[in-house]
């Protein structure tokens, strides 16, 4: 993009001394080899062959699972591929958008951007101001003329086509006279092409400022709230958190809320049987301790704006309250236990861990059915609402491997040293309760209670500092790519000369774009230029 | 009306717009075996030329003057006049069968909730814009291309991508749904008529380079490859902005509210940038010593590989994109991390 040519010239290397005697044909000096280097670097074909490499490198991205995406999935990815897991890591596929090679190419990208940018500036700033240049020679040259003869002077003709070239907004090089009896009018418009390229370009360096500002400063938590406990804004409260790579945990606003109910539409009837609409999770939230409560209606696709922090709605599900006794009695596990949703009617998964229970630890993993149906002695769950829920849990008793001192998902049960516990004759045993019944383990290992089912809502949390920086960016990068693509940069010349005591008109359109058509816009003019009484001959 | 009886209208119109659309692809068909009899030549630079869109032959054609040529004439004329009129109604029933679409949900909402939908409202938008540019662009030749894909495509949603109306997910109950997906359509809708153009330039060039003097069949009636060139240039550098709008404005305001980040490298959103990195590459290549013409073109249609796959790929291919609303699994119940 830079019009210079790579002749770097003799002497162009080390400037203000001699050249070195016996160097050899070709070599460069350090110097020199920059300028090549960055005149390479520069170069649109570059640019473009670097712009196709972004495309490339964006693709593993959507492939393989990504840690900052979905944790979860890429978790499991490594897990069923032990092998090339090693070199998946050591290739960052695993978090493609922040690897160094990705960086590598959008920083380099932009380097070539910026010492493309700079140069076209200053030339347009050069530019800017220029007059249009003089009318060539023989305007019959160009690929696109015409020409027309007139009774009226040279004069009147060529004041005409001012006026008529200035109504089209061309700017006109100041008059010309080519000797007696001739002159012509040199006309340009389109200069705003170059700012909207420049615009457009600048833009997305803006962009990327205030992306990075997000990734850098901002951060993203997601937090499962049971309905009417609350949440106050800091780290320890988070299940997942995601900080910018310069995070620190002073931004993080205190503010705090209480989730005081929720409530879903169920629908019944229609096409759309047993889906779900109109999330509504009433909060009451004060935006710092000791200022005064507010309350807010939060919904899908309506946030809760809190200083610079949002919470969203983002997941909804149940937490079944199940109490496990063990064989003296005593209550060894409590409470509402968060069943993460499996599909879309929300049969739910969750364990219960009860590594307190004597004489061996208790733990429970199955399923919770919000509308359970009992079909031809399978369990069906038929829909999200709840209106016939029960859990259906088989118990695990022994080592849960909660004694080692390692961190332990509370969703994964660890059964590898655990023994299943079994019926009288041999078959798993199954925990199968509705709200309020209790059932007794054999062997006189306890009871499990189930008391009845709390729903709970997924919140997210962020903080995307920048985001108005990028919004900003991209919008201007739309006006400057408006203008850079829909702005013709045209010259137009009339040329008249008197000629047997007529006047020839001569004109001339010439589009510097490359993608207009300016066969009409010159036809066009000759239109409104020629006298209406000579069109009709 | 009942929300049954808009829902079926809407089918009954669909199946009527394919029908009205085969009815114009065999018009232009016909339009074109009557043209093989005129010499090649004559007709390339006429085709070329017209500035009107029409392939008939004007007055100033140099194929004579007998009498059997002017009725010749006449029924390539009224062919192809006859396949523009059926490519109107087609559109027109089609823009019916949408709108029924639309009324059939309830509450009523916009036309493109699902693939099906998308890819209706999509086809809608290449008939539309096809139209609404034929004059401009002279495109007459592209009229039995556009109407035969515009009815593929139709089928292909039919057949394989047919949903019930069912009420949105509350995650597309939104505003954004309305402004985001109508410039996504609209977008693709230009990238793919840019597509057809960049396909008939690559033909056409190469059956230029081979036999400079004598290219026969449907070829030689397409425009010089410099005329292709640019009408493709006219549909992307129109695509271009849409898509940026639709990818990098709407799309991250409308992430921002419902997802908690306004860029969250879901597949589908990788697949919408490296769209438009390809498009911002093809514009470049336009004006690149090297990259001009075919190496452009071939760039062009990767682009339109890109988001062809972009739509149908990863609705069926990703389970994890939150975009997936090929089934219909809730974006509120999504999988925890």
């Amino acid at each position: 993009m830079t019009g210079t040519d790579l002749d770097a010239g003799p002497g162009a290397g080390a400037a203000g001394e001699p050249r070195p005697d016996g160097r050899r044909a070709g070599e460069l000096t350090p110097r020199e080899l920059g300028r090549w280097a960055w005149r390479q670097l520069t170069s649109m074909r570059t640019a473009l062959i670097l712009l196709l490499l972004l495309a490339l490198a964006a693709v593993p991205g959507s492939v393989v699972p990504q840690q900052g995406v979905d944790a979860l999935a890429a978790s499991r990815w490594r897990e069923d591929h032990p092998r090339l897991t090693p070199v998946y890591e050591w290739l960052d596929l695993f978090d493609v958008y922040g690897s160094v090679w990705f960086a590598a190419i959008y920083v380099l990208l932009m380097i070539s951007l910026v010492g493309c940018i700079i140069p076209r500036t200053l030339v347009y700033a050069r530019n800017i101001r220029a007059v249009p240049p003089a009318a060539p020679r023989n305007l019959g040259r160009l690929p696109d003329h015409a020409s027309y003869e007139s009774q009226e002077g040279v004069e009147e003709v060529l004041e005409q086509a001012r006026a008529e070239l200035r109504r089209r907004r061309y700017r006109l090089r100041p008059v010309e006279a080519e000797g007696p009896g001739a002159g012509a009018v040199s006309a340009e418009r389109g200069y705003l092409r170059e700012v909207g390229n420049l615009v457009f370009h600048l833009s997305i360096i803006v962009v990327l400022v205030g992306f990075a500002m997000g990734s850098l400063f901002g951060y993203k938590g997601g937090v499962i709230v049971l309905v009417g406990n609350g949440f106050s804004n800091n780290l320890t409260q988070y299940d997942d958190f995601v900080p910018g790579s310069a995070f620190s945990a002073d931004e993080m606003e205190p503010f705090s809320f209480d989730v005081e109910d929720f409530e879903v539409e169920w629908l019944t009837e229609g096409r759309a049987r047993g889906q779900a609409r109109n999330f509504v999770a009433q909060l009451r939230y004060r935006e710092e301790p000791g200022a005064p409560e507010q309350d807010y209606d939060l919904r899908v696709n309506h946030p809760l704006q809190i200083g610079d922090s949002e919470v969203f709605l983002v997941g909804h599900g149940y937490a079944p309250v199940i109490t496990v006794r063990d064989e003296r009695g005593e209550v060894v596990a409590s409470g509402p236990r968060v069943f993460l949703p499996q599909d879309q009617s929300f049969l739910s998964f969750g364990v219960i861990k009860a590594p307190a229970a004597e004489p061996d630890g208790l733990g429970l993993e199955g399923l919770f059915y919000p509308t359970f149906v009992n079909i031809g002695g399978d369990p069906v769950n038929v829909m999200g609402d709840t209106l016939n829920p029960a859990i259906s849990m088989l118990v695990y008793r022994g080592d849960l491997g909660l004694d080692g001192g390692r961190s332990q998902s509370v969703y994964i049960l660890e059964k590898d040293d655990a023994e299943q516990v079994t019926k009288a004759d041999g078959s798993p045993l199954r925990v199968d309760l509705q709200p309020g019944a209790t059932q007794e383990l054999p062997d006189g290992l306890g009871s499990v209670t189930f008391e009845g089912v709390q729903p709970w809502v997924r919140v997210q949390v962020s903080q995307s500092p920048g985001k108005v920086v990028a919004l900003v960016g991209v919008v201007a990068a739309l006006l400057g790519l408006l203008g850079s693509l829909f702005i013709r940069p045209r010259r137009v010349w009339v040329r008249a000369r008197r000629e047997g005591g007529r006047t020839v008109v001569d004109l001339a359109a010439l589009d510097r774009s490359g993608g207009g058509d300016v066969a009409l816009v010159l036809a066009d003019i000759v239109e409104s230029l020629r006298p209406a009484a000579e069109k009709e001959q | 009306m009942t929300d049954p009886s808009w829902e079926a209208l809407s089918q009954q119109a669909v199946a009527a717009a394919g029908a009205v659309y085969f009815l114009a692809m065999l018009s232009h068909l016909v339009e074109w075996s009557l043209l093989r009899k005129v010499p090649a030549s004559a007709e390339v630079a006429r085709v070329s030329a017209g500035a009107g869109g029409d392939l008939a032959l004007d007055e100033s054609g140099t194929s004579g003057s007998s009498g059997t040529d002017e009725t010749h004439e006449r029924r390539v004329l009224m062919a192809g006049r006859l396949g523009l009129l059926l490519t109107w109604l087609g559109a027109g029933v089609h823009l019916v069968a949408l709108v029924a679409r639309g009324m059939a949900a309830d509450p009523n909402r916009v036309p493109w909730g699902n693939m099906y939908e998308f890819t209706l409202s999509g086809t809608f938008v290449v008939a539309a814009l096809y139209l609404a540019t034929r004059r401009r662009f002279a495109l007459g030749w592209m009229a039995p291309i556009v109407v035969a894909t515009v009815l593929v495509l139709l089928m292909v949603a039919e057949i394989w991508l047919y949903a019930p109306v069912s009420p949105l997910t509350e995650a597309l109950n939104s505003p954004w749904l309305v402004i985001h997906v109508v410039s996504a359509v609209i977008a693709t809708g230009a990238f793919t008529l840019g597509g057809i153009t960049s396909v008939l330039y690559l033909l056409k060039e190469r059956a230029a380079a081979k036999h400079p003097e004598r290219t026969t069949g449907y070829l030689a009636r397409v425009p010089a490859p410099a005329v292709l060139d640019r009408v493709s240039y006219r549909m992307h550098a129109f695509g271009f902005p849409v898509w940026t709008f639709a990818v990098l404005i709407t799309g991250p305001i409308w992430a921002h509210e419902a997802w908690a980040s306004y860029w969250n490298w879901d597949p589908k959103e990788v697949w919408a940038f490296i769209t438009w990195v390809v498009y911002a590459a093809y514009l470049h290549a336009r004006s690149t010593a090297g990259f001009k013409g075919r190496n452009a073109a071939i760039i062009a249609l990767v682009g339109l590989a890109t988001l062809w796959f972009n739509f149908i790929g990863i609705n069926f291919f990703s389970s994890s994109s939150q975009h997936s609303y090929a089934d219909a699994s809730s974006a509120v119940a999504s999988p925890l991390d």
